[in-house]
């Protein structure tokens, strides 16, 4: 057990390295590696697990009939056909069942606008200031959600908790591993890099243009995100002197929240998500992209990326997407029930099904079925094994993890869901969900359900 | 003034109406016949004539439906469907009507959504396309706990007047609270004060009169047997709801119902049928604590007749619905039970089963044939009739979908039809 958690370790070192390393120059403070609020997750230890006879869906595009997935010391250990297993191993049947990746949620506000939706607890948009880098998500997020739980229950895993829609920049979002903790940082994904929140449209200018202030309009928009950056070019321009300046005593620049996030975010070490529905405007940001040198991890709702999805796939930016919701404003008017397949069948796109709900985040997977039940309905033909991705590797891809999880692959974290049948059904239930190897949620044991503290004490009378 | 009756125009719609002989179908009939395999159904002037093994009609066209389901068309829920086009821009929203800045206890229940009912709104085809031929369009709480009246929709897109009689509107519990005076007993008051207005019982012009003689008389067709839906969430106050419809003869239909699972027997007893979100299963707010995914399951075999329905985005995704009723019978609703709380039971439920909501010989022909399940996810509508005729499967959504579908030639994709 030992030996396999300084694998884990190392892996995980080798991996926020590498996502240090990226930087070029000498960095602002408050980087990855040196995170004042670090994670303290600790995946719950268990003895190795092997579900055997399955069908597997690796989630990078493959599908495995009658094999086996082993897992050990929180570790995907291997998945292929009659895996062996020494002593200890808890073995289930597979057979009749499906085998997946855990669910990725990229945009999820669980924790942020959590359940009950009390005044107390609205703590997704600070609605201060239209840019508001400064921010951290996690820093809002209540642990005793009782959302968390029941997406557990759907077979997620991970997600990106981000700041909500509400300014033009609205913070930093984190990845957490959807394990109860009694605080955020036992949740917090070890090594996994911040996402900074952009939100194009309707949404921002709404709410600040009925203040009175700016932005008020779409052009007001994009001017507040370029003065931004530009502030943050600044800042970074006095790093980097002081840095090769020899460290003067003295000439420290003051540490700025606000423009330390915009520098990171240019410095490659902070993912970009950024809330656009409209085509021209996902453009307008690719190229504001261009004239700030970052890159953009992911457009979500996107409900007209069908209209550019060549553009996406050949920039290499993910498109993170309902399978319906529609309408509910003017930028959202154009959505189809083909968007994701359209996305998806360019070569090198990345397309994703997100939730945005703590409704339709218990049901990504029936999501992901009404997407497939569209696209053969015009002759696309969708398998199980394709729009897996769309859950699983390709949110990964988005969120900075692919390389640790995402998929079934030997050396990755065991986040395994085991389902009754196939997951592209509203029948389909979560049987087992696994967490680094872990069982964290058993729909036939009652003691493997875990609920919030808020549900605690709920309805006890006679 | 007496009873306004609406009677559906059968014989106009019958003008526009088709014959059709749908052949060798699945027919689930959301009646007491169940399910009839192998079985076909004759529609003659829109109407459904003739359910059964090896029907002829000379000169009528036939479909062969290759053994798939067929369904009665399915209830949209209750939404603003023909009410709003763009939820965020007022402009297009006609679902409730606002009294002005700081009035409050107030009820304008004569306020009737129907007259802004629009047959093309760009939503009916989206939703019909998806297996669904009726709603209830709602008239939402604005400033007052009764939001006003609306009605059953068929929507064909049609000029057609609404089918059964109006149905009022009455949002009760934490979510009504500012319109009660910051409390939920106060719904009870205002609500009872209303009614001894109705009732000739408080003088006409007095100070703090709640209704205005329009709203009077309103009021009291829905104290003599015209059905009100209570918006409610809380076990408590379906009870109190309950009781207070009893006692002042009101017939009423609970939608919400979060917690309707603790008070079954008491909804089982008073007859009152539940419209239930399956898909709310958190405790989104206080009066939800008890919300759980098996509610429909619960209330079903307590004996209550559950209709299913979608709580949030109920007008633009009404399509919704199917979901909602695949995750009832994921979570326990028999599956017949679950086609019924999207068919039959709203049509009992609102009055229409004479003319919707089964599949029977004398209703009107709006069937729905599937490619598979009609409450998974993973299939969808392959033909819809209204009146046996058979709908386009177009939409504008299909349409922008298919002007994108192929690669731009020469010319923007604006000369694209």
């Amino acid at each position: 057990m030992r030996k396999s958690c300084l694998i884990a370790a190392l892996a995980m070192l080798s991996f926020s390295v590498a996502a240090v390393g990226k930087s070029k120059n000498p960095e602002p403070p408050a980087t990855l590696a040196n995170d004042p609020y670090p994670s303290t997750y600790q995946r719950i230890g268990s003895a190795p697990v092997l579900i055997r006879n399955a069908t597997v869906l690796t989630g990078t595009g493959e599908r495995l009939d009658n094999s086996d997935v082993l897992m050990r010391e929180g570790t995907i250990v291997a998945v292929g056909k009659n895996l062996d297993a020494s002593g200890n191993t808890s073995i289930v049947d597979g057979t009749g069942k499906w085998v997946t990746p855990g669910i990725i949620d990229d945009h999820s506000h669980l924790g942020v606008y959590p359940s009950p939706g009390v005044s107390a607890h609205e703590d997704g948009n600070e609605l201060t200031n239209p840019t508001t880098a400064n921010v951290w998500a996690e820093h809002s997020i209540w642990p005793q959600d009782q959302g968390f739980a029941t997406a557990l229950a759907g077979g997620v895993t991970s997600l990106l908790i981000l700041p909500g829609s509400g300014n033009l920049i609205g913070g930093r979002g984190v990845v957490v591993k959807n394990v109860y903790g009694s605080s955020y940082q036992n949740m917090k994904f070890p090594g996994a890099p911040h996402s900074l929140k952009m939100a194009c449209g309707e949404n921002p200018k709404r709410v600040y243009g009925s203040k009175g202030s700016s932005p008020s309009t779409r052009m007001g928009n994009v001017a507040g995100y370029r003065s931004a950056f530009i502030e943050a070019k600044g800042y970074m321009k006095s790093w980097d002197k002081y840095n090769t300046g020899g460290k003067e005593k003295g000439d420290e620049p003051t540490q700025d929240l606000r423009l330390e996030t915009l520098a990171a975010v240019m410095s490659g070490e902070i993912k970009v998500q950024i809330h656009c529905y409209r085509a021209d405007e996902m453009m307008l940001m690719m190229d504001l992209a261009k004239e700030f040198n970052f890159k953009i991890a992911s457009f979500h709702h996107a409900v007209e990326a069908y209209k550019i999805a060549q553009p996406l796939a050949d920039a290499g930016i993910c498109a993170s997407m309902w399978a319906d919701w529609w309408g509910f404003k003017m930028e959202a008017l154009d959505g189809i029930q083909e968007n994701i397949s359209m996305v998806d069948r360019k070569k090198n796109s990345c397309a994703i099904v997100h939730s945005d709900s703590a409704e339709g985040v218990q049901r990504l997977n029936q999501e992901a079925a009404k997407v497939i039940a569209r696209s053969n309905a015009l002759g696309m033909n969708d398998s199980p094994e394709n729009a897996m991705r769309w859950l699983s590797i390709n949110p990964a891809k988005a969120m900075g993890i692919d390389k640790v999880t995402g998929s079934l692959e030997a050396g990755k974290m065991a986040d395994v869901v085991l389902w009754n049948g196939t997951p592209f059904s509203v029948y389909a239930k979560a049987e087992k969900v696994y967490i680094d190897g872990a069982l964290l949620f058993d729909i036939n044991n009652k003691n493997i359900q875990p609920t919030s503290d808020f549900m605690v004490g709920q309805g006890v009378n006679p | 003034m007496k009873y306004l009756f609406l009677i559906a125009c059968l014989l106009s719609s019958s003008a526009f109406a088709q014959n059709v002989l749908i052949k060798n179908a699945t027919v689930h009939t959301a009646g007491t016949r169940g399910t009839l395999k192998n079985t076909d159904v004759l529609v003659q002037g829109g109407i459904i004539r003739a359910i059964g093994p090896n029907l002829s009609a000379p000169g009528v066209s036939s479909v062969d439906a290759k053994g798939k389901p067929l369904t009665p068309g399915l209830f949209a829920g209750l939404g603003d469907i023909g009410l709003e086009e763009v939820s965020a821009e007022k402009s297009t929203v006609d679902a409730s009507f606002s009294l002005g800045e700081g009035v409050t206890g107030q009820m304008r229940p004569e306020f009737d959504v129907v007259p802004a009912f629009n047959p093309n709104s760009m939503l009916i085809p989206i939703t019909r396309l998806e297996g669904f031929t009726f709603t209830a369009i709602s008239a939402n709480a604005g400033s007052s706990l009764l939001g006003g009246q609306g009605a059953i929709m068929r929507l064909n897109g049609k000029y057609e007047d609404p089918m059964g009689s109006r149905i009022l509107f009455a949002s009760m519990g934490s979510g009504a609270d500012e319109l009660s005076g910051s409390s939920r007993a106060a719904q009870y008051m205002l609500l009872d004060q209303a009614i001894r207005e109705a009732r000739g019982l408080s003088p006409y012009d007095y100070r703090q009169a709640l209704l205005t003689p329009a709203g009077r008389e309103a009021m009291n067709k829905f104290l003599l047997g015209g059905r009100t839906v209570f918006h409610v969430e809380r076990a408590s106050d379906i009870r109190q709801v309950l009781s207070f419809a009893k006692k002042n003869g009101m017939r009423p239909v609970i939608v919400g119902g979060s917690e309707a699972w603790q008070v079954a027997a008491q909804l089982k007893a008073d007859n009152v049928v539940v419209f239930v979100d399956a898909l709310q299963n958190l405790p989104s707010s206080f009066d939800q604590i008890g919300a759980r995914s098996d509610n429909a399951a619960l209330l079903q075999k307590a004996g209550v007749r559950v209709g299913l329905y979608r709580a949030d985005d109920a007008s633009q995704n009404a399509r919704k619905v199917r979901q909602v009723a695949g995750n009832a019978v994921s979570n326990g609703l028999p599956w017949e039970a679950g086609l019924a709380a999207i068919t039959s039971v709203p049509a009992d439920a609102f009055g229409v089963a004479d003319k919707v909501g089964r599949i029977e010989v004398g209703l009107i022909a709006d069937l729905v044939l599937w490619n598979g399940d009609p409450l998974e996810v993973n299939t969808f509508a392959q033909q819809v009739w209204m009146s046996g005729q058979a709908m386009p499967m177009k939409s504008r959504q299909t349409q922008l979908r298919d002007r994108y579908m192929n690669e731009e030639n020469g010319l923007p994709r604006a000369y694209q039809k």
